[in-house]
């Protein structure tokens, strides 16, 4: 069976790459008219430091972390503990960041008025959410497991089950917004979005563990995804590269 | 030892009900006489509006950071005070672009136009050819400051390795 790794567009396998993606990735067609054709200009790094914000606790409302609780009733869908932790590259946890999410609900629909998928909305899930990091840059959300969909990218186009992360860090260099993935989904082999990672190892980054030991019985299962913001991650370009 | 960094993946085309819910695109108090809006176009290769985009802008000196998203033709506006310059640089905001379609948000920079001297005098413009360097700097256009990022195309936006 023809998969996404037969695509011809392989970048080689150089480990200066690091884990970052092929931002031009022909598998993902919106990629086409959005991504930079000429080479990314490069600073010296002293020319290139800037902090990042710093947020307090009025950036979060009281039921940020719960997507289950921000509505009258309870959404529809198998409730979950998502949580983890986030570092820098060195291992350094990162504190009191701000650590956003938002996903589609258990029938694979976003609450966007531009998502048409006939699945139906639930009116008690919006599907959006924030925290902040802990000391230790633990964050923790409970949400309900969201639902595939399809996305028209190529024909029978599905995506995996994911959550949209956005994550700030101490510095602009290390800001970060990806998508967090579920163990052992079917779709994962056919997700051009997901093997715009070219490295194997790096998309296991992206995948959640199923983690017994936060699981709380009688109640809900629990993921641990943990993010490790780096520098100097700039994504590939072909000019760049070839 | 270093840890792997977690790869990038696009905002999607549904980033608003997470990101942009509640207005995040003010960084200036609308009574300071020195408050000015910034209004910009993010606009594709084919000269299309990015109407699934969004746009933040970083103080560097003052830490303040503000977000807004695009609407149907793609233009994003926030409400901002011109930054503190930092020692031998002109004054700036840092720029993140995310859209659909950008597997990592690129990284670039606005400058002011009314900076004759202190731009001229800036490190990184000055690393810039002249058509490169204008991509970067403002216009003045009815009381605010205009500032398009072009993503491909037609002198496109300059952006940087982050």
């Amino acid at each position: 069976m023809a998969t996404l790794d037969d695509d011809p567009v392989v970048l080689p396998d150089d480990p200066s790459f690091g884990p970052e993606v092929q931002l031009d990735y022909p598998g993902y067609r919106s990629t086409r008219w959005r991504v930079p054709k000429r080479p990314l200009v490069t600073l010296p790094e002293e020319f290139h430091r800037a902090d990042g914000p710093v947020f307090g606790e009025d950036a979060i409302e009281e039921f940020d972390y719960d997507l289950t609780r921000q509505h009258a009733g309870e959404p529809l869908g198998e409730r979950i503990i998502v949580s983890g932790r986030v570092l820098d590259d060195d291992g350094r946890p990162i504190s009191s960041t701000l650590v956003e999410i938002w996903q589609a609900n258990a029938a694979g629909r976003y609450k966007h008025e531009v998502d048409q998928h006939p699945a139906p909305l639930d009116p008690n899930f919006s599907g959006a959410g924030r925290c902040l990091t802990d000391t230790e840059g633990n964050y923790r959300f409970v949400t309900i497991k969201p639902g595939s969909y399809p996305w028209g990218n190529h024909p029978n186009a599905w995506r995996p089950m994911h959550i949209h992360f956005s994550v700030f860090g101490r510095e602009l260099t290390r800001r970060l917004v990806t998508q967090m993935y579920f163990p052992g989904d079917p779709l994962f082999e056919f997700d051009p979005i997901f093997h715009a990672v070219r490295d194997p190892k790096a998309r296991e980054l992206l995948i959640s563990r199923f983690d017994i030991e936060a699981t709380q019985p009688e109640w809900a299962l629990a993921y641990e995804f943990d993010i490790v913001l780096g520098r100097g991650g700039s994504g590939t370009t072909p000019m760049e590269n070839q | 030892m270093s840890l792997p960094r977690t790869p990038s993946q696009t905002v999607g085309p549904y980033y608003a009900i997470g990101l942009t819910r509640r207005p995040q695109n003010e960084i200036a108090d609308r009574s300071d006489p020195a408050a000015v809006r910034l209004i910009g176009q993010l606009i594709d290769g084919q000269g299309v509006g990015i109407s699934d985009g969004m746009v933040e802008i970083w103080d560097p000196v003052g830490r303040r950071w503000a977000r807004s998203g695009t609407d149907a033709d793609g233009r994003f506006s926030f409400l901002v005070t011109k930054p503190e310059a930092q020692p031998g640089h002109a004054p700036r905001f840092d720029v993140l672009v995310f859209s659909r379609g950008m597997l990592k948000h690129e990284l670039t920079r606005i400058y002011f136009p009314d900076e004759v001297e202190a731009n001229a005098a800036d490190p990184v413009l000055a690393g810039l050819d002249e058509e490169a360097r204008a991509t970067l700097v403002g216009e003045q256009e009815d009381g605010a400051m205009r500032f398009d990022i072009r993503m491909q195309g037609d002198r496109p936006t300059v952006f940087f390795a982050h």
